[in-house]
């Protein structure tokens, strides 16, 4: 693939520098599409119309000599579970069949108002409940480095589409892994900002105190120009920080010289594959030898993250979830009794992990049930942040394997819902603490496959997040070279 | 069906639901507005679309917070949870309100008659939208189809949660009378009880005079009205008792109060409650009011119904309990005015409570009221005259001297009013007879026949009492 294809900045300044036009730009990436999409299934729905007359709109901007935004011209790929006006928007269930939102979501209206152009609705696991994209009600996303292995998930689709150059750039969503796994799978970079960073509003709802938008991207920087254009306070979602998202593109070249980073052991022992975690110990080395101070750090809480993550987010979810029953918008099996209707409605229209999780989240929240389960996974929720806060004290970042294998091929995971939990244990600790973490691609396993490095950060401290994941991406295309 | 008060004691509590008259709905911009054709005051939160956030309506919290201080509440830090049960009118199958931290704590309010009834705390949630049922009989399980209007869907509720601090039907409904004059007062509510402004959730339980324990609730719902509250509360009181008489137990049970039966039915008993599966909204951040928040609402209140009571009752001496109605009229600045331009304190009062019904009344000019009331006192005029001149005054103003002078009133003089009455009695014997053995409806035919022939210039009291001199 072309890099400038890859490059979301060098595109967007051509376009605006009139040197290429954006309906050109976006025909190279839907001829792509043509080609490899029916085998890799990364989108629900290819806007090819919509992305012409957007495209075509830009360009007679640009002729007018109009000031266009960041993304002039870039195309975007959207997860399906961001609202888009006059747009299907399914979260890969059948449940919301027929649905058109009246309105987009706000990280999709900034994408717009920046420039960018939607190219289509990506692939997901059902509701974003899924580390494989295998849960789409409308089947499998396939990762573009090798097609019998998964892209991961839930945003598989996304990752996918930035993958096989679908597009430079797309959006995810993250509550326990769901950007930064598929974004380690598919070998490009994935951020999931601190909880508040990004605007929730007309994202569908998972696990509202978990969930946060975030890019994809080909590259470091195209992922901080995003979340810049995305980020920033939304008064439409009261739980939006009220600051601008941190000025990260700037300090990009800054340098790790004297920065603490902490290799995090609980995410490096067991459970971690050997040669994934001999290109983790890879990459902490590469960033001391950039100047940083890399140590190993216990944060023993984290390894309770899997089990109060499947209480918080499933009980979040039993009450999200509650609203499709049929009475207003999408799938409704008709039936004699309005109990019934909904009963019916509701099996039909979702699959078996949604099922899975909305009886665990119901069993979570249940009189009786409540402080067991609920009330102590948000008192974990308390001691892990606390434990991050200790290390924060003593290190600017912590790094981490994202995923603990490479892709892995489809049905391995499916018989047994546990195995395929544990894939997120490296990921799912940051959304209980609200903190940012992104993923960035650091070689390939013994398979060939991807892997990527995760960097976790305080709140708020995507700053030195990036800074360390542009000396990573350098010092990998450096390994690269020399291999 | 009658119970024995001596015996049996009813005790009452009530859980009002106000809608608060804000701009827009709790949580999103969609107009809070009553009427209007089905589903137009609606927005995708309304509706609970897949992507919608709520948004936390400041106005809703100020209004809140006002009735919270009113009630003499204290205004807490609040949480918002989730309440999770499938129905149809229920647009995300969850209610926004608050459970276990409500925004306004403990608090209490004083009925026209002295008695503090205790306030348990007053909450903010969400309504509900309307299902209407049709066939089958017009309840969910039967109906061939259900239509929705979800134009009430998300405006703001506060809901009073009173102690079980009422005895009787009438003390329930001053109470909430007396809800409804201050949530008028404090401008959170329009208090329209037939616009479902003002929703009572009632109840009652009753037990044996010795007994030191509650006996076991029900609660009824559906009562729309305060008569019917007073009607429900009579009904449900006799039915416990005739239970318990009759050796059975009460349970436990929502009722439904059925105002054409007159009759309240079992909706559902304490056992098939659901399990609202309460957690904290993940939505919404938790909700802290500030001290000066809190300090400059409380400065803006105005003078609430209980507070212009005692002031009305100390200036004019009178009995707390006569100036409850002149102060649901408004009329009390009204009379402190009158009074202080040194008008007769309880003539006044008397005159308010009983002759000033007229809405008209409030924009009276207290110095032609007081210029009355002075003429009443001072015998220039009878009191059907006063009330004569006192009705044109309300009506069109201008001055009560004016007034009497056009309809040539003047106080009868006693020897006149003497020979009319001694006249009357020899013209009536039958009637007199009836007077002597004590009809007191016969009382009227003789003052009507003065009244008549004196042109209503005579007393009817001064009448009443000649005819009592003669009778010896």
């Amino acid at each position: 693939m072309s890099t400038d294809l890859q490059n979301a900045r060098q595109i967007s300044s051509a376009v605006r520098a009139g040197e290429r036009s954006a309906v050109e730009v976006l025909d190279e990436h839907l001829a792509r599409i043509d080609e490899r999409e029916a085998e890799l299934h990364a989108f629900n729905l290819v806007t090819a119309d919509g992305a012409r007359a957007a495209a075509a709109a830009i360009d007679v901007a640009v002729a007018a000599g109009e000031t266009l935004g960041p993304l002039a011209g870039v195309p975007v790929a959207i997860k399906d579970n961001l609202c888009t006006r006059g747009v299907p928007t399914t979260c890969s269930s059948r449940i919301l069949e027929g649905w058109v939102p009246p309105y987009d979501a706000t990280v999709v209206t900034r994408l717009a108002e920046a420039g960018a152009v939607m190219v289509g609705k990506t692939n997901m696991d059902e509701f974003a409940m899924g580390s494989s994209t295998e849960n789409s009600a409308f089947g499998p996303t396939r990762n573009p480095h090798d097609p019998s292995r998964v892209p991961g998930g839930s945003s598989g689709g996304s990752a996918a589409a930035v993958a096989a150059g679908f597009a430079p750039i797309s959006l995810g969503s993250d509550t326990g892994g769901s950007i930064r796994q598929p974004a380690a799978l598919c070998g490009v970079v994935g951020v999931k900002p601190t909880y508040g960073a990004v605007s929730r509003l007309g994202l569908v709802a998972f696990g509202s105190s978990l969930d946060q938008v975030g890019p994809f991207a080909a590259n470091v920087a195209d992922a901080a120009l995003v979340c810049e254009v995305i980020g920033g306070h939304d008064g439409g979602d009261s739980t939006s920080i009220p600051l601008p998202f941190p000025s990260v593109s700037e300090h990009l070249d800054d340098g790790v010289e004297g920065m603490r980073v902490g290799l995090v052991t609980e995410m490096m022992g067991d459970g971690i594959a050997p040669d994934v975690a001999a290109r983790i110990h890879a990459a902490a080395e590469a960033l001391a030898k950039a100047g940083a101070i890399v140590e190993e750090v216990s944060v023993p809480a984290v390894t309770f993250g899997l089990s109060a993550y499947y209480l918080v987010a499933p009980a979040e979810a039993s009450s999200n979830l509650s609203r499709y029953d049929g009475v207003r918008y999408g799938l409704r099996i008709d039936a004699p009794t309005t109990g019934e209707m909904m009963e019916l409605t509701r099996t039909a229209g979702f699959g078996d992990e949604v099922k899975r999780r909305i009886m665990l989240g119901t069993y979570a929240l249940s009189a009786g049930y409540y402080d067991a389960f609920y009330g102590t996974a948000l008192k974990v929720r308390t001691l892990i942040r606390e434990d991050f806060d200790r290390a924060y004290e003593r290190y600017d970042v912590l790094l981490s394997p994202t995923s603990p294998t490479t892709a892995f091929a489809f049905g391995d995971k499916t018989t047994d819902p546990m195995s395929m939990y544990l894939n997120d244990i490296c990921t799912i600790a940051t959304n209980l603490a609200g903190h940012p973490a992104m993923s960035v691609p650091y070689g390939t396993g013994e398979d060939g496959l991807p892997i990527g490095a995760q960097i976790l950060a305080p709140t708020l401290g995507e700053i030195p997040m990036f800074k360390v994941a542009a000396a990573l991406e350098l010092a990998a295309v450096a390994a690269a070279s020399l291999a | 069906m009658s119970i024995d008060l001596d015996v049996w004691e009813i005790v009452i509590g009530l859980e009002v639901h106000t809608e608060l008259a804000t701009r827009t709905k709790l949580f999103s911009g969609a107009p809070n507005e009553f009427g209007g054709d089905p589903n137009t005051n609606i927005d995708p939160l309304t509706l609970g679309l897949p992507g919608s956030l709520p948004v936390l309506n400041e106005q809703a919290v100020e209004l809140a917070i006002r009735v919270g201080l009113a009630l003499n509440c204290t205004v807490e830090r609040s949480v918002f949870s989730r309440k999770n049960y499938f129905y149809p009118d229920q647009p995300k199958d969850y209610q926004i309100s608050q459970f276990d931290l409500p925004i306004n704590g403990e608090g209490w309010l004083e009925l026209p008659d002295g008695k503090v009834i205790g306030i348990e705390r007053a909450h903010l949630e969400e309504d509900t939208g309307k299902s209407t049922h049709i066939g089958g009989g017009g309840r969910i399980h039967d109906a061939t189809y259900s239509l929705v209007d979800y134009n009430r869907a998300g405006v703001p509720l506060l809901e009073i949660v009173g102690r079980p601090d009422l005895r009787s039907g009438d003390e329930a409904r001053a109470y909430v009378s007396e809800l409804r004059s201050i949530l008028v007062a404090v401008g959170a509510s329009d208090g329209k009880m037939e616009e479902g402004s003002l929703r009572i959730d009632c109840n009652v339980s009753v037990r044996h005079r010795d007994e030191a324990e509650l006996g076991t609730r029900c609660e009824i719902k559906n009562i729309n009205s305060l008569r019917s509250l007073g009607r429900a509360i009579e009904y449900e009181a006799s039915r416990q008792v005739d239970l318990i008489t009759s050796g059975e137990r009460v349970q436990q049970q929502t009722r439904h109060w059925n105002e054409d039966e007159g009759r309240t039915l079992k909706l559902r008993s304490k056992e098939d409650a659901d399990d609202y599966r309460y957690f904290p909204d993940p939505d919404l951040v938790e909700l802290d009011p500030s001290q000066e928040w809190i300090d400059r609402v409380r400065a803006a209140l105005p003078m609430l119904p209980a507070a212009r009571r005692h002031r009305l009752a100390e200036r004019s001496g009178s009995e707390l309990a006569q100036t409850a109605l002149i102060v649901d009229r408004g009329l009390d600045e009204l009379c402190l005015a009158t009074i202080g331009l040194g008008a007769d304190p309880m003539r006044t009062i008397t005159h308010a409570e009983h002759n000033l019904s007229d809405p008209r009344a409030l924009d009276m000019d207290p110095a032609m009221f007081a210029k009355l009331v002075r003429m009443d006192v001072d015998g220039a005029l009878s009191s059907t005259q006063t009330k004569t001149v006192l009705a044109e005054l309300v009506e069109n103003g201008g001055d009560p001297a004016e007034i009497a002078d056009r309809h040539n009133f003047e106080a009868m003089d006693t020897g006149e009013l003497d020979s009319l009455v001694d006249q009357l009695i020899a013209d009536s014997p039958i009637e007199w007879q009836r007077f002597c053995d004590g009809d007191p409806k016969i009382t009227g035919f003789f003052v009507g026949k003065v009244m008549k022939a004196t042109q209503g210039k005579a007393d009817g009291k001064v009448v009443t009492a000649l005819l009592n001199d003669r009778k010896g």
